[in-house]
């Protein structure tokens, strides 16, 4: 029997996954997204949205995502959800492993974008749950008159700061520099709030534990000294890593883990191309996202075209 | 099969269900709870060996508690009565049926 190799399959189902899916099947490329979860990746655990323009009052990330798929799948795009463990990409015809398949695909779009980024100290991933916290706004509400760590020092980590602030009885900012990189709006309402704590030119080294999260060991990375906090939980909140480790670097990938392309969301390999927040750019936005997704079709139609030359 | 709601007048159907138990805790407000609810719904559809059921933490702190879910979404795997799995975070269907043959 032939293997199905469809025109083009697109790794991720997050904004620019779908406005890719949208394009390619408009312009009548039989075309698959493969989505780990459900629609929308980061963009649908983002409660309000409100610089995607033509939502006046703005939109919740959940429901813009849903919408990108269902505007996708009015043109004919299929969705499979299933996770991409591996690419073989040597070939023409271009190979992408699931846990119970492979598909073929004449052209790959890459959206897998970004995950939170972890501290990467002993027992994290265990004490997920237990203390340690990635989602301010979903997890902080069980956090109501307790004390609680927020590491980072970004505009992410002070919105999160701010947003315990309000509800917990005391928020540690522990921050590796000696100033917020986060943007002047936080400074003001963060510096005030009187139980917000800082912690700079510091490093959360260690969990102390008891079946759960009950302090951290923080290391000053300035006088060399340790100290220990005493709290109930750990939200962290240093960025984001782009989701590249399943390629096995069958494509460039810069120091980052991000995937090098420029503008056009070509990769260095032919019929490639990388969209969204896990592609090299300035600004990682869902309008730059969609952008991409258009971009990269543009550029697949092209190659398409010369396919069988 | 459909999806139990779950509170606090209804929990024994939980705790004395012959079935294994699949139990989600969720907020309508938050977005990876959003993501996972439809995959917890197709699982009631298709797999009616399993007793499905959702817990909302705002109307029902206690039992969110006496779980000591911290985390939403959290899925607890329930057999006669005892919770043999619980896992924070939102998480793909395959790996939701894992926890339940496990």
């Amino acid at each position: 029997m032939m293997e199905y190799i469809y025109d083009m399959i697109i790794i991720g189902g997050g904004p620019a996954g779908y406005t890719a899916a949208l394009y390619a099947s408009r312009a009548g490329l039989d075309t698959l997204v493969v989505e780990r979860m459900s629609a929308g990746g980061q963009m649908a655990l983002t409660g309000d949205i409100d610089n995607y323009p033509g939502f006046d009052e703005g939109v919740d990330g959940f429901t813009l995502g849903m919408k990108m798929q269902q505007g996708a799948e009015r043109f004919g795009a299929k969705t499979k959800y299933a996770e991409v463990t591996g690419v073989d990409l040597s070939d023409k015809i271009k190979r992408v492993k699931t846990s119970s398949e492979e598909l073929l695909a004449k052209t790959v779009v890459i959206a897998t974008g970004a995950n939170p980024r972890e501290l990467d100290i002993s027992d994290e991933q265990q004490l997920i749950g237990r203390g340690v916290h990635y989602c301010a706004h979903c997890d902080g509400r069980f956090y109501r008159d307790k004390t609680v760590v927020v590491v980072g020092g970004g505009n992410s980590a002070a919105a999160d700061a701010l947003y315990l602030s309000r509800l917990v009885k005391k928020v540690y900012l522990v921050h590796r520099r000696d100033t917020l990189r986060a943007t002047k709006i936080y400074h003001e309402p963060l510096f005030q709030a009187q139980n917000v704590e800082f912690v700079w030119n510091s490093v959360v080294e260690e969990f102390i534990t008891d079946d759960r999260v009950v302090g951290v060991k923080v290391k000053n990375l300035v006088d060399k000294k340790t100290g220990e906090i005493a709290c109930n939980g750990v939200f962290i909140s240093i960025g984001r890593m782009p989701v590249t480790a399943f390629l096995n670097n069958a494509v460039e990938i810069d120091k980052n883990g991000y995937i090098v392309a420029d503008e056009s969301t070509r990769t260095n390999i032919d019929g490639i191309y990388a969209v969204g927040d896990v592609r090299t750019k300035a600004l990682r936005q869902v309008v730059t996202a969609v952008a991409d997704g258009a971009v990269a079709v543009h550029y697949a139609e092209e190659y398409l075209a010369h396919f069988s030359d | 099969m459909s999806v139990l709601k779950v509170t606090k007048n209804n929990f024994d159907e939980v705790k004395n269900s012959e079935k294994t138990v699949l139990l989600d805790f969720y907020a309508d407000w938050c977005g990876p709870c959003r993501m996972v609810s439809p995959i917890v719904d197709e699982i009631a559809e298709e797999y009616p060996q399993y007793l499905v059921a959702k817990i909302n933490v705002d109307d029902e702190p206690e039992l969110a508690e006496s779980f000591s879910v911290t985390t939403i979404p959290t899925l607890v795997v329930m057999k006669g009565g005892k919770v043999v799995s619980q896992s924070s975070g939102a998480r793909p269907k395959e790996q939701i049926l894992n926890m339940l043959e496990g």
